[in-house]
């Protein structure tokens, strides 16, 4: 297991300055220097190329509230707002006995009025700590039952931030008082907040900066999307080719209580929308019987979107389930009790995600959660679908196969494509593939739903969001175009689209849709990234042509008058009423 | 601990701390001499210094230090 990132490496890392340029910035009502440096290093470590701004000793009300403030001036992307107990402690002395059972909502909606005030002025996320457990020893335990007391009212407050962040795209809780928990009873240190108002330890001060960097690496789609699982001593005890489906320890059987605790949790990422595959080498018939049969499996044959077992070595077969869902490496999440394994896969994806799973398997379940790999900025019920969607795609493949013309087999499929503005049934779907998607995206600039909201309400631009059915099933969301007025017509500022759709024409029945709401007024760009060679050429096939490229690749359109789109099988048809409501 | 004990091992977090390989700390040494030495970087050569000899100083030892002879006076007495 790899060694904590500990404070002086992030202050260290603090003073690089390369990869993607970013603005930070850190408002406390504690000391917050150090939190600044250490969040300066751990997205310094993230690959950003960091400008912080820190407010200073207690500076939140003055940075908020004067429009000119440095705040507004550094116009900062993401805010990291942290409240220390200590000093919500002393406001509450201060709040006379009646007005006591009230703090919490009285400082919910200061902390409310603060957001919008920011909100008004930036387009930022804002990052609050929830407040650390702080008893102030008046009530004893009682407290926890009576609204006067301190510790009431910092519960409700914890409560009432998390209501305001699941209705504010804008805000996000991170919760400080689990890291101070984990860090017991070196979290803080009396003498250090005495002497210099440091609210946090060095330790807590580190975790919290890589936890934020963390969320903003997912918000701007580092995420994970599959588990890949080995079967015989990962998912079960014992090996099911010679101990076969009685023999494997599951449920109460051995150690079975902690491969079924693993599974449960397995199955709860599933239905989260992560994908799982299989990966083991074993009979395929053997392999397979636990999952049809065995009465203590949690994870069952329809969860698991590709099954792999073979005798070929396990990178070959990543590569292979790689290659069938079209998702990154670095998306991937590999589980294999075999140290050997782990190395043979490490070494030839070294982009994938390889826990080093400890021996014990007790121990595995708790490992991983501490490891917290799979962040999301994002919930919908289409993730919840995601494993139907790769099952109904692996039906596509083989019926494919029985064409001899890929064209009579798109002809076949019945496509019907919709499009809609951005309505807010879509808001936090938007957000998600905008996330997710890393090969076709055209400038790679993500939404977060706060965003796409912006973009609906403006009449500068043109939203369209596609969806796609075919005879198999729903895709859902598989495309989004953002179009935004220029002078000489429309620019296309965005276009991301799910891979899972490739190859069916969706391009062209885009570029037909984009015609007709523009007139053909059309200009892009192409910004090129590591991932998205996919679309390196997508505008040159799609007609446009090219009239300027620089040194670093980003290549400008425009679309020739009179261009038309090619003839494609998908049929359009008029939205849902039900999800524009 | 002997006192060129301590002196030794403090030389090695002082240039640690404060990015400097060349510094040789001395009893009337001060902030002032160091340029990183900042309120700052004061409490993570404090929290240095507690870690390597396993001791804790007072809060006021904290702030009241004039110099390292100081510090090196209370590490020496709580290590003995």
């Amino acid at each position: 297991m790899s060694e904590p990132i500990t404070y002086k490496t992030l202050e260290r890392a603090a003073k690089q300055h390369t990869g993607t340029p970013i603005s930070v910035a850190v408002l406390g009502n504690a000391a917050t220097q150090r939190l600044s440096r250490a969040f300066a290093g751990a997205l310094s470590l993230s690959g950003f190329d960091v400008t912080c701004f820190d407010a200073g000793y207690d500076q939140i009300d003055a940075q908020i509230l004067d429009t000119d403030s440095e705040l507004y001036r550094a116009d900062p992307a993401y805010i990291l707002l942290f409240l220390c107990a200590e000093k919500l402690l002393d406001a509450f002395r201060t709040t006379p006995t009646a007005e006591r059972p009230l703090f919490a909502e009285h400082m919910a909606d200061r902390i409310r009025s603060y957001l919008a005030l920011i909100e008004s002025r930036l387009r930022a996320t804002v990052f609050l700590c929830d407040i650390p457990a702080h008893d102030d020893g008046v009530f004893g335990d009682y407290a926890y039952s009576q609204p006067m007391s301190f510790p009431y009212q910092m519960r409700k407050l914890n409560f009432l931030l998390s209501e305001t962040a699941a209705a504010d795209k804008h805000l996000r809780i991170v919760p400080l008082s689990l890291i101070m928990a984990q860090h017991g009873n070196t979290a803080r240190d009396e003498r250090m907040y005495l002497a210099a108002r440091m609210a946090i330890s060095d330790s807590v001060t580190a975790d919290l900066a890589l936890r934020v960097a963390r969320e903003i690496s997912i918000l701007r789609g580092a995420i994970k999307k599959a588990v890949i699982l080995d079967l015989d001593n990962t998912l079960w005890g014992g090996v099911i080719g010679d101990d076969g489906p009685d023999g494997i320890a599951l449920g109460e059987l051995g150690e079975g209580r902690a491969f079924t605790a693993m599974q449960s949790w397995l199955k709860e990422l599933r239905m989260r929308g992560i994908i799982l595959a299989v990966c083991s080498k074993n009979e395929e018939e053997a392999a397979r019987l636990p999952f049809t049969s065995h009465p203590d499996m949690i994870l069952r044959t329809d969860d698991i979107s590709v099954f792999c077992a073979n005798w070929n070595d396990k990178a070959s077969n990543i590569a292979a389930i790689q290659k069938t869902l079209n998702i990154g490496f670095d998306s991937m999440v590999f589980l294999d009790d075999n140290p050997f394994e782990r190395e043979q896969v490490k070494a030839v994806h070294p982009t994938v995600t390889v826990p080093e799973l400890p021996e014990d398997p007790a121990m595995r379940l708790p490992y991983l959660l501490s490891l917290n790999l799979f962040g999301t900025s994002s919930y919908s019920d289409d993730d919840a679908n995601r494993t139907a969607q790769y099952i109904a795609e692996a039906a596509r493949v083989k019926s494919a196969q029985s064409f001899a013309d890929y064209g009579e087999y798109l002809k076949s499929l019945q496509m019907q494509a919709e499009v809609t503005p951005f309505v807010p049934y879509w808001y936090e779907r938007i957000a998600e593939l905008s996330q997710r998607s890393n090969q076709f995206n055209l400038r790679t600039l993500r939404m977060t739903a706060a965003d796409v909201e912006h973009y609906a309400s403006n009449e500068d631009y043109i939203t369209l969001a596609f969806t796609l059915a075919d005879k198999f099933g729903s895709h859902g969301l598989i495309s989004v175009v953002l179009l935004k007025r220029i002078p000489e017509g429309w620019f296309i500022e965005n276009w991301f689209m799910s891979c899972r759709v490739l190859k069916r024409g969706m391009e062209d029945f885009i570029l037909g849709t984009l015609i007709e709401k523009t007139g053909g007024a059309l200009y892009g760009e192409y910004i090129p990234t590591k991932k998205n060679a996919l679309v390196a050429s997508l505008l040159d096939s799609l007609g446009f042509e090219m009239y300027e490229i620089d040194e670093t690749g980003k290549k400008q359109y425009v679309l020739p008058a009179g261009c038309a789109a090619k003839p494609t099988h998908i049929k359009g048809t008029a939205p849902d009423p039900g999800q524009n409501a | 601990m002997t006192r060129e004990a301590v002196i030794e091992k403090l030389n090695e977090i002082f240039r640690d701390v404060f990015d400097d390989e060349s510094i040789e700390v001395t009893d009337e040494m001060t902030a002032e001499d160091i340029e990183d030495w900042d309120s700052l970087t004061h409490l993570t050569m404090i929290s240095e210094v507690e870690s390597a000899f396993g001791m804790r100083f007072k809060m006021k030892d904290i702030s009241t230090m004039k110099n390292v002879g100081e510090m090196i006076a209370i590490i020496c007495a709580s290590t003995n």
